[in-house]
C-alpha cells in the first residue's frame, strides 16, 4: 500500500468512526464523552484531508483552490478503483 | 443541501469482472431493499418525523445510504468492466446489456426497474420506522 492509499484508508477509517459517532450523538446530544471522541477524531481527519488534498487531489470542493488547472476536475473518479 | 466527497466510503478494487455476480448485486443498487430505496426512504420520511433529533438522524442515515449506493454502483461497474461478448452472452448478462450496455441502471436482480412503490412514507412515526426495519434491518 503506497502513501496515497494509506492516507485514503486512514481518512476512511476516521470518517466511518465519525459518521457512527454522529448517528449516536444525534439522539444522545448531551453525552460529553462521545463528544470528546468526536472532536478528537474530527480534528485528526480534518488535518489529514487537508494534507491529502495538498499533496494529491482535493477530496472536497472546499479544498479545491486551484491556479493552473482546476484540481477538482483532475481528481480521479472514486468508482474506477485502482485495478481498472 | 449536500456536498460530495471524492472518495468511496470503503475502497472497491475488483480485478476480475464477473457479469453473473453483477446481475445479483445490482439488487442492492436499485432493488426494493437496495441503497437507493434506503436513502430515498429515510430522506422522504424525515419531513413528517415529529422529533427533531430523530429527523436529524434520518437525514444523516439517508446521507450515509447515498455513500453506500455509490459503493454498490462501483462494484457493479467494476464487475462489468472489460467484458467480452462471449462472457456477456454466457453469463446471461445479455438481457440487461441489450437495454443498458454496461451502464449502471437502478433495477432489481429480477429486472424490475427501481420505483418509489418499493418503499413507503405514511407520515406516521411507528408505521414508517417499522417499514424501515422491514427494508433495512433484514438485509443491510
Amino acid at each position: 500500500m503506497n502513501n496515497k492509499e494509506q492516507m485514503l484508508r486512514d481518512i476512511g477509517i476516521l470518517d466511518f468512526t465519525l459518521i457512527e459517532l454522529a448517528l449516536y450523538l444525534d439522539t444522545h446530544p448531551y453525552d460529553t464523552n462521545a463528544m470528546e471522541y468526536y472532536n478528537h477524531y474530527n480534528r485528526i481527519k480534518t488535518q489529514l484531508e487537508r494534507e491529502f488534498s495538498r499533496i494529491y487531489y482535493p477530496l472536497k470542493l472546499s479544498l479545491a483552490e486551484s491556479n493552473q488547472e482546476w484540481r477538482w476536475g483532475a481528481a480521479p473518479l472514486p468508482w474506477e478503483g485502482v485495478c481498472g | 443541501m449536500w456536498s460530495y466527497e471524492k472518495r468511496l466510503q470503503f475502497p472497491v478494487n475488483i480485478k476480475e469482472p464477473n457479469a453473473k455476480l453483477a446481475q445479483v448485486i445490482i439488487s442492492q443498487f436499485g432493488g426494493p431493499d437496495g441503497e437507493l430505496a434506503a436513502s430515498m426512504r429515510y430522506l422522504s420520511q424525515r419531513y413528517s418525523m415529529p422529533y427533531k433529533e430523530v429527523a436529524g438522524l434520518l437525514t444523516d442515515i439517508g446521507t450515509e445510504e447515498l455513500a453506500h449506493l455509490e459503493m454498490i454502483g462501483a462494484i457493479v461497474h467494476q464487475l462489468t468492466r472489460n467484458l467480452s461478448m462471449e462472457e456477456i452472452e454466457k453469463s446471461g448478462f445479455d438481457k440487461y446489456y441489450v437495454d443498458h450496455t454496461v451502464g449502471v441502471w437502478p433495477q432489481a436482480a429480477g429486472g424490475i426497474p427501481f420505483n418509489a412503490c418499493e418503499f413507503q412514507v405514511k407520515g406516521d412515526i411507528i408505521t414508517d420506522l417499522v417499514e424501515d426495519m422491514a427494508a433495512d434491518g433484514t438485509t443491510a
